[in-house]
């Protein structure tokens, strides 16, 4: 059947199951629009406030659900918008598909209105982009996108489109979406290696990461954790893998890791890092990390590999195959002493205080939330310490609940997320948790909140500082406060959010904290939300250990006097 | 730094050349020189890249490569001929010329250009037969010269 290349575009989405997009129109993509008009009781569209959003939203919902999220968005302009987007993905691996319009083949390579070459600037962030030259290879080219965003190692692919092809006409025939590229097998000597250092160990250490997630692991991963009795650790992106309330969870390591998890890594003699790049804000001086400690490093990228430390052994394939495979070598290990050590062990975690003025704690109102959702919504974060805090005081039980930017660290984020994470799970909690920084970068993404109707809770934690940077300065740049203290803005939430029709809370009291939050809940059943929660801007995000230091000895208290 | 050869095997496709050298400055990788042309086969073309580096940012490289789409084998040549060509100009005077001409003899280079003072040659050798051929020539002053990297295939 002949069909227009906007036709194949849509046709070539819903093969691949894509029946939910992110995008923003304009004058390179109105072929597109216009097919997504046609087939708009088959493919749900939503429009954001800006390209930017839409990419965040396509990838909150791609994290939230595990299924490729897609992006559309006009050329020039509308195409760079994305970039943040995408990189944010990028380092993440999170599977997006990414549909940027262009001028036509007659306009390109001339600077042409609103033309940009997109192929060109994301190359380096994405897994790999095309543009397509002739419209008897669209289709081809979108499913080969779509294969190449979720196999292995998953990321973003680009497909930029010159408009005459969106109008041309080909064939058209529809197929099955294809199964990713297959992985080498695994080998048998590196699993039989790692089971013989798990045998001979006496004091492992289970590490997970995002891999563990991307590859749908957690029930491997837990078997792996009961057989070699060991306790577990994640990485901020691997969060959720292990379900935080079990007794051999001790929560996160690295730069704001718990004094236990800091603990158990300098004292074990078997460290398994699992589905983990061991970024440097994990590692801290790698020259040190895990020195008392062989390390097997299981990951789906042999790249990863001795890159950012050197490891003993690796086993190169998908985390759910390789744990597989390993639980069957490995025979139920006891070391009663090395976990009541470290399980049983009270390490000092500190605890937040609030000020006569401003009481209420990020801790006392994550908590609160956790209890209040059975740790069961999808929060998302921004950057900065309301990230540190979601990711320390909120515990998560499942994978694909915890949506934050841990790669690129990208401000304004969380907001595009939720509301992609919210509409690829509409029957769940989604709660942004966001700082008053981060969340001025993206609220134009209150509007298609509400336009949509799409009922997220956004939690604004307002100290008026960019808390993040803030610390550091107190810490490194003697208390030079330089353009991070945002009190000249002076914004009423509760009237921001009114005028993008969402209701708004506030927090100010520990009193407010149960109350507010459990009628942000009920609000959520049926609208967005908004709430404010006053604190003061001298909390600091803690345990730390500063950047490039040895992960020992976590900083547990800053004093603001000296 | 020890120099590393690797051949990799690529699509013969718009921008490949580009992801690949990408790949090396975005990662800091330093490259000595990269040759790339078609195969027998149209589709695929090889590229011969000489890298400075260890061993473990060997490893890092090949591993690199390999995660792009495009790029499909990556071989680090241990055992292989090595060839590299070389366009050179010297001389400054007809005596010069005659000089030059007996050193060309004895390296088998062929005079491809030739003026009253100066002449152009063309060598084909290993990189360390042009690296000593370019050094006989430097006190006739060389005017200039291009050489083209090295491309190498594995002995069988």
């Amino acid at each position: 059947m002949k069909l227009s290349g906007s036709d194949i575009i849509v046709e070539c989405l819903l093969e691949q199951g894509a029946d939910t997009v992110f995008g923003y129109p304009g004058g390179a993509v109105l072929n597109i629009y216009d097919s997504l008009y046609k087939y708009s009781d088959k493919i749900h569209h939503i429009i954001t406030s800006h390209e930017q959003g839409a990419c965040h939203a396509a990838d909150g919902y791609a994290r939230s659900t595990g299924r490729t999220g897609v992006v559309i968005a006009t050329s020039g302009p509308g195409a760079t918008n994305l970039i943040t987007g995408i990189a944010t993905a990028y380092m993440d691996s999170v599977p997006l598909v990414a549909i940027t319009g262009n001028v036509s083949r007659n306009l390109l390579g001339l600077d042409s209105f609103q033309e940009v070459d997109i192929t060109g600037i994301t190359m380096p962030i994405t897994k790999h982009n095309f543009i397509v030259q002739n419209v008897e290879d669209l289709a081809d080219t979108i499913r080969l996108a779509f294969r190449i965003a979720s196999s292995g190692r998953k990321g973003p692919v680009l497909i930029d489109i010159p408009k005459d092809i969106t109008a041309a006409f080909a064939e058209y025939e529809k197929q099955p979406a294809q199964a990713p590229f297959e992985l080498p097998e695994l080998d048998n000597a590196d699993l039989d290696r790692a089971a013989e250092l798990i045998k001979n160990s006496v004091r492992p250490y289970i590490y997970t990461g995002g891999g563990v997630i991307a590859s749908d692991a957690s029930e491997e991963l837990k078997r792996l954790a009961e057989l070699c009795d060991a306790p577990v650790s994640s990485s901020l992106m691997g969060q959720g893998a292990y379900d935080e309330t079990d007794r051999r969870y001790i929560g996160m390591l690295g730069m704001h890791g718990t004094v236990k998890a800091a603990y158990a890594l300098n004292h074990c003699d078997l460290f398994i890092g699992i589905g983990t790049r061991f970024s440097d804000r994990v590692t801290g001086d790698t020259s040190v990390f895990g020195k008392n400690a062989k390390i097997i490093h299981i990951d789906i990228d042999p790249a990863e590999f001795n890159k950012n430390i050197d490891v003993y052994t690796t086993v190169s394939g998908d985390v759910k195959a390789v744990l597989s495979a390993l639980c069957e070598k490995i025979e139920q290990k006891h070391n009663p002493e090395w976990c009541s050590e470290v399980l049983d062990g009270d390490f000092g975690e500190p605890v937040q205080q609030g000020t006569e003025e401003l009481p209420v704690t990020p801790q006392a109102v994550i908590s609160k939330l956790d209890e209040l959702t059975n740790g069961e919504a999808v929060i998302s974060t921004e950057v900065g310490q309301n990230q540190m805090w979601a990711a320390q005081y909120y515990n998560y039980r499942k994978p694909r609940h915890f949506i934050s930017s841990g790669g690129l660290g990208t401000m304004g984020f969380g907001l595009g997320a939720s509301l992609g994470a919210k509409v690829g799970n509409p029957d769940k909690t989604v709660v942004n948790i966001a700082g008053d920084g981060s969340f001025a970068m993206n609220l134009n993404e209150l509007i298609t909140a509400s336009a949509h109707g799409i009922n997220i809770i956004q939690l604004v934690i307002n100290n008026h500082v960019l808390g993040m940077v803030r610390q550091w300065q107190r810490l490194f740049y003697e208390k030079h406060f330089s353009q991070t203290t945002l009190d000249a803005r002076h914004i009423d939430y509760v009237k921001l959010g009114e005028a993008f029709g969402i209701k708004t809370l506030v927090i100010e009291k520990n009193e407010d904290i149960q109350p507010v939050l459990s009628e942000a809940l009920e609000i959520s059943k049926s609208a967005p939300v908004m709430v404010e929660v006053r604190i003061d801007r001298d909390i600091n995000v803690l345990p730390m250990i500063p950047a490039g230091k040895p992960v020992v000895d976590p900083i547990t208290a800053i004093s603001l006097d000296d | 730094m020890k120099e590393y050869v690797l051949s990799v095997k690529v699509a013969n496709n718009n921008g490949v050349l580009l992801r690949v050298a990408s790949l090396f400055s975005r990662r800091f990788f330093n490259i000595k020189s990269l040759n790339v042309a078609e195969t027998e086969t149209p589709e695929i073309s090889r590229m011969t890249i000489v890298v400075a580096g260890d061993r473990k940012i060997l490893e890092q490289i090949k591993n690199q490569l390999l995660k792009l789409y495009e790029v499909q084998e990556v071989n680090i040549l241990d055992n292989a001929v090595c060839r590299e060509h070389i366009l050179i100009r010297a001389g400054r005077s007809e005596d010069d010329r005659h000089k030059i001409i007996e050193i060309a003899n004895l390296y088998r280079a062929k005079p491809v250009d030739i003026h009253p003072d100066s002449i152009m040659v063309e060598l084909t050798g290993e990189p360390a037969k042009i690296d000593s051929f370019i050094d006989l020539l430097k006190p006739f002053g060389i005017v200039k010269m291009v050489r083209s990297g090295i491309s190498a295939l594995e002995r069988d």
